[in-house]
């Protein structure tokens, strides 16, 4: 199954957001994570990501900081800050707000069909 | 593995050749290709294969220098001269050399015809032959095109240039041919823009968007040339320095060099997100509305004003711009809105244009059949028509869009699929009139 561009586009920011919360990363690390957790089904162009990274930066949504890391590769390293966390709130009080709404509405539509 | 770096190094460069990512970038995606070329090669993919996969998972240039270009879209401006970063400035040096050719060419041709003091017939026919190669030449470089491209592009200037030159033009035929002359050379520059692919509704729009860019740098270069000569005469006048002979050497070579620059310009420029051809089209399409309008109504009630000759023509100036102005409008606009108030009004101003051009192609008509057929009088109504079917077309798709039956595109297609009925008719003007005229 191939997740519409659109809702992949919507959801990339809290996506990104949530997975520094787990702790600060770089944009390899990030998209790897995204296909663990998705199980491959949430595909991005890899490239995408960046110009989204610096975004949330502009906003002052993360940090970034070039770093070195362990295995000797320079890496650019984005953290969360107070502001992204915020932003992240808000956007799950969305998606919350979506995803109960189809859930009723689909919950419903399954118990109906289903029959007694 | 000194074939892997030799790849990455390539696949660098060509993604530096994007004006919005900067070095930092490059570096953070280069980072993210070793680690998932590395992490490939672990899952047993060999080196090669590895790389493509790698690559491709990043994705597209232009995807990826559109989607930069839309978080850093100041990066654009910033490069436009290249300052701190001179990337583009191959393209530039390219730009400024066929600039001086095409200067070169048309101060040869000047000091031949012993311009301003003289001005023969061929100076004047052959000007835009002076200038079109260049153009061309600078498209076809920049898009590295095949020789078959060269080859197709040369051949018409030279049939018309053969043409223009063996034909005995006399007053009319050589003033129709002087007018229509440089709009076909410039429609015939769409083949070497678009690369060989006119066929493509897309490069002819692009090709349209491009006119409309290159226009308005071109006037504003030209604004400041004038300041410049102005400058130069009021200050070298008390001088020992012909001011004449000055401007005689000045003059041309700017006009010339500028076509080339500004083309430069807009192809550098065609990355920035915003361009000012939607800035033009909202501030004229409302006024042109207005003005269309009030013609309309005016002339419907004095209708034999229209017999004037000198009208006609300022007619015929009318309708070029209201059609180049829809033509402009379109290629501006972003074709996934729906209709608003502006395409209204435009609608407005091609329903005026309309019933103007009615009115003008009736009354030229009537001149041709009370004082008989002038090479003159038939390329009126010849652009009469031509202007006719474009404006019919256009009211009919933009009638349907602006009433919800149809969508932007069918109007988008249709004006495109429309450029060549316009070149026709000038290769009309410029190969058939003359003799079919015995070169009046």
């Amino acid at each position: 199954m191939d997740i519409d561009k659109d809702l992949v586009a919507a959801s990339a920011t809290p996506l990104v957001l949530s997975i520094l919360t787990e702790g600060e990363s770089y944009g390899y690390a990030i998209l790897k994570r995204i296909r663990e957790l998705s199980g491959g089904e949430l595909d991005w162009t890899d490239g995408m990501l960046y110009p989204l990274l610096h975004r949330l930066h502009r906003l002052g949504l993360v940090t970034t900081e070039w770093r070195t890391s362990p295995e000797g590769r320079r890496r650019r390293y984005y953290a969360i800050t107070d502001a992204g966390r915020e932003a992240l709130a808000e956007h799950r009080r969305q998606w919350e707000a979506v995803t109960r709404t189809l859930g009723g509405l689909w919950g419903a539509l399954t118990l109906g069909m289903e029959g007694p | 593995m000194p074939d892997l770096e030799a790849d990455i190094a390539r696949w660098r460069s060509h993604l530096s050749s994007a004006p919005a990512l900067v070095d930092r970038d490059l570096d953070e995606l280069e980072g993210h290709l070793r680690d998932q070329i590395a992490d490939l090669m672990e899952k047993g993919l060999d080196r090669e294969e590895a790389f493509f996969v790698a690559v491709r998972r990043i994705g597209r240039f232009d995807e990826l220098s559109r989607e930069y270009a839309r978080e850093h879209g100041e990066r654009m401006w910033r490069q436009l001269f290249g300052a701190p970063d001179t990337r583009e400035s191959a393209g530039l040096v390219q730009a400024i050399l066929l600039g001086i050719g095409a200067a070169i060419a048309t101060q040869a041709a000047r000091i031949a015809a012993n311009w301003p003091a003289e001005l023969p017939d061929w100076l004047a026919l052959n000007a835009s032959f002076l200038v079109a190669p260049f153009l061309a030449a600078l498209f076809l470089m920049r898009r590295r095109a095949p020789a078959r491209v060269w080859a197709v592009t040369a051949l018409p200037f030279v049939a018309l240039a053969l043409l223009v030159n063996l034909y005995p033009l006399a007053k009319d035929t050589a003033l129709l041919v002087w007018t229509h002359l440089p709009v076909l050379a410039w429609l015939l520059l769409a083949y070497p823009y678009a690369g060989g692919e006119v066929g493509s509704h897309r490069k002819r729009m692009d090709f349209v968007r491009f006119t409309g860019e290159w226009f308005v740098y071109y006037v504003l270069i030209a604004l400041g040339g004038g300041v410049l000569i102005a400058l130069m005469m009021g200050l070298l006048d008390p001088t020992a320095i012909d001011t004449e002979q000055a401007v005689a050497w000045v003059l041309p070579t700017g006009a010339a060099g500028a076509v080339l620059v500004a083309a430069w310009l807009v192809e550098n420029k065609q990355r920035i997100i915003e361009n000012i051809a939607p800035v033009l089209t909202a501030v004229f399409t409302p006024l042109f509305a207005v003005l269309t309008v009030v013609a309309m109504v005016a002339y419907l009630a004095r209708f034999g004003v229209l017999f004037e000759r000198d009208l006609i023509g300022t007619f015929d100036a009318l309708l070029v711009v209201v059609f180049g102005l829809v033509l402009y409008a379109v290629s501006a606009r972003d074709p996934e809105q729906g209709p608003s108030l502006l395409d209204r009004l435009q609608l407005v101003t091609v329903a005026c244009a309309l019933a103007l051009d009615l009115l003008v192609a009736v009354v030229m008509a009537l001149r041709i059949g009370d004082l008989g057929i002038t090479p003159n009088r038939a390329a009126v109504l010849g652009l009469n028509l031509v202007l006719l079917g474009a404006l019919a077309g256009i009211a009919w798709h933009l009638g349907r869009f602006v009433t919800g039956r149809g969508g932007f595109h069918p109007l988008e297609r249709w004006l495109t699929g429309y450029l060549p009925v316009v070149a026709a008719w000038a290769v009309v003007v410029v190969v058939a009139f003359p003799p079919l005229f015995g070169f009046a």
